[in-house]
């Protein structure tokens, strides 16, 4: 049974790789006109023709991409490339490669991404287990409710919100950037304090809005699970009220939350580009962005590649445990 | 307990799905009626004084391009609306077909499209649409509507999918197979019509969805350069740091409208969950 379902998500994994790959090759090539001589072209007009050296730019492109080689060569090549991650040059910053770029951008979303989903996953598990509890604060369902509201706006919207309160008009946090000018990043406490000085307001903003998602889902569940006959017997037996809550309630109220996870990593990855665009946070999302502006074509290939890639690894790796800590889960979702 | 959750929750959803309704009601008054009192010209670019602060000439004031913001957003959320009702059909109808047909044919062709929704629902569907929207030479609202709506129909397959797999095996159904009705009839006149409130669940869904995506492509600059929604109203209030100029009037109403639509659509989704899914009800 674990094989069936590990050998059905691995391959929806290689699919969606591949998938993913294929669709990068295909849609500049069945959009009409030549792809790399119409970014050219448009990069120069806007530019003035000051792009660096030109001439080693085409034929880099040339190259690269087999022009002149037949469709299915030119789509191996392409999927070597894929493999090595080499996704070519910047056009903007020539010089630049595609996935040097991406790199250094990286660490900034996997912190903002894992910390916001961290402290969102376990604040709305526990708002939402409370949410379920008769016994808890009346305080807690009327809250509740309130952030259950905001889970259904758009992470960046309350990013705005965020900037212009808290940055603009009071003047607490700064309005942008993961890192202020002259500070070298190190393991050092100035580091430290900037980046997180930095990352609180896209951080909040995730949070908010991502908290409600969790609480909703687990109010679902732990109503379900006080129904069962197990809380009333733990009830009946006199045990207190704070373990009945964590240990029989809570406990196994958790484990759907757990799976849900990996549904809402995309979710999740997709929301948190625009709230890095907001307060201009050089992670990937702030990068495509600004691709997208100066319509570097390979850069924002280039992210939505490891985009899809990343986050098809990172979904089958978590289907992978989960098994491992609900057996019911193989049954289900085979 | 359980009865006391249950009386709760019930009394909840159905003033939850009272809100909801109210709301995007609202809102959809607002876009029939207000394009009506306003010339459409002031929303031109240079239309008037920019960077105006609400005022009894300008009552939403004026962005950084001399638009008033008033008319802007009275064109705007029509068009918003439209992209999101029309994605929301696109998918709904791909939806209910495919969940009909894995449904009821079963088999291989269940298989393959119950694959197909599994691996869409993989790929991060913001990359994907930021790489056909990159690719795309000139944007249009029905076009946006079309490529969004191509990543959001798999909530709905599932959905009816799961449902009329449970309905095919009903007792009528089975009656009515045996008493000679073809495939067609099964289908359309026995499946169908007990499907409709599970339809118009995920229709909700499936326009919330389709609105978040083309949202958040417009707010990247990927929407349609030459037409006022909410989402470009954003995506050049952002391009023109509206919001680090102090600029709150240009940034608000989008924000404030946008906001209300997607608790509107959340209100009535969570409500409907209490007709819909009786098991919802009482969270037995």
């Amino acid at each position: 049974m674990y094989a069936d379902y590990v050998l059905r998500r691995f391959g929806i994994m290689l699919l969606v790789i591949f998938l993913a790959v294929s669709i990068n090759f295909a849609l500049p090539r069945l959009m009409p006109g030549d792809p790399i001589e119409a970014q050219l072209n448009r990069i120069m007009a806007e530019s003035g023709g000051a792009v660096g050296d030109v001439q080693a730019l085409v034929n880099s492109y040339r190259e690269r991409f087999g022009l002149d080689d037949p469709l299915w060569q030119q789509y191996l090549s392409f999927w070597q490339a894929a493999f090595r991650f080499d996704f070519g040059y910047s056009l903007v910053n020539f010089p630049e490669r595609v996935i040097d770029g991406v790199l250094a951008g990286l660490p900034w979303t996997l912190g903002l991404l894992g910390f916001a989903t961290a402290v969102s996953f376990f604040l709305g598990t526990w708002l939402g287990g409370l949410m379920a509890w008769p016994q808890a604060h009346r305080f807690f369902r009327v809250f509740g409710s309130g952030i259950l509201l905001l889970s259904s706006v758009p992470y960046f919207l309350i990013g705005m919100i965020l900037l212009y309160v808290f940055a603009i008009v009071l003047r607490i946090f700064p309005a942008g950037g993961g890192i202020p000018f002259g500070v070298d990043i190190g393991l050092n406490w100035v580091t430290v304090k900037a980046i997180a000085w930095h990352g609180t307001l896209p951080a909040l903003s995730i949070i908010l809005a991502e908290v409600g998602a969790w609480a909703i889902g687990m109010r679902g569940m732990m109503i379900s699970v006080l129904g069962e006959d197990y809380i009333a017997l733990a009830e009946a037996k006199g045990l207190r009220k704070q373990r009945v809550f964590l240990w029989y309630g809570m406990r196994n109220a958790m484990l759907p939350q757990l799976t849900k996870l990996a549904m809402a990593l995309g979710h999740i990855v997709s929301g948190a580009i625009l709230v890095e665009v907001i307060f201009s946070y050089p992670g990937i999302g702030f990068r495509l962005y600004q691709a997208i502006q100066s319509q570097d074509y390979f850069v924002i290939q280039g992210i939505v590649l490891l985009l899809s890639v990343s986050l098809a690894v990172a979904m089958f790796i978590l289907d992978l445990i989960y098994p491992l800590i609900d057996p019911r889960i193989t049954a289900q979702r085979t | 307990m359980a009865i006391f959750a249950g009386r709760h929750s019930e009394v909840v959803q159905n003033r939850t799905l009272l809100a909801g309704l109210v709301v995007l009601g609202l809102i959809g008054l607002c876009a029939l009626i207000g394009p009506l009192f306003l010339d459409p010209a002031m929303a031109r670019v240079g239309a008037t004084t920019p960077r105006l602060a609400p005022s009894a000439d300008h009552w939403l004031g004026t962005d950084g391009q001399g638009r008033d913001m008033l008319t802007v957003m009275a064109l705007a959320l029509p068009q918003t609306l439209k992209i999101g009702l029309m994605a929301g059909l696109i998918s709904l109808a791909v939806g209910v077909v495919l969940g009909l047909v894995a449904g009821f044919v079963g088999g291989k062709v269940d298989i393959i499209i119950r694959l197909i929704s599994d691996v869409v629902m993989t790929i991060p569907g913001i990359a994907i649409l930021v790489l056909v929207a990159a690719n795309v030479r000139e944007m249009t609202v029905e076009l946006m509507a079309a490529i969004v709506a191509s990543l959001s129909w798999m909530v709905a397959t599932r959905t009816i999918r799961a449902q009329t797999l449970s309905l095919r095996e009903r007792g009528y159904v089975h009656v009515a197979r045996l008493s000679g009705a073809s495939t067609f009839n099964l289908v359309f006149v026995e499946v169908l019509p007990n499907l409709l409130p599970f339809i118009t669940a995920s229709f909700v869904i499936t326009v919330s969805q389709a609105m978040l995506a083309s949202i958040a492509l417009e707010a990247l600059g990927l929407g349609p350069q030459n037409e006022l929604t909410l989402g470009m109203t954003i995506y050049w209030a952002q391009f023109y740091s509206a919001i680090i100029r102090g600029m709150w009037w240009w940034v608000g109403p989008p924000i404030l409208a946008i906001s209300l639509i997607f608790i509107g659509l959340m209100l009535t989704s969570v409500g409907m969950d209490s007709f819909v899914n009786k098991r919802v009800r009482g969270g037995q």
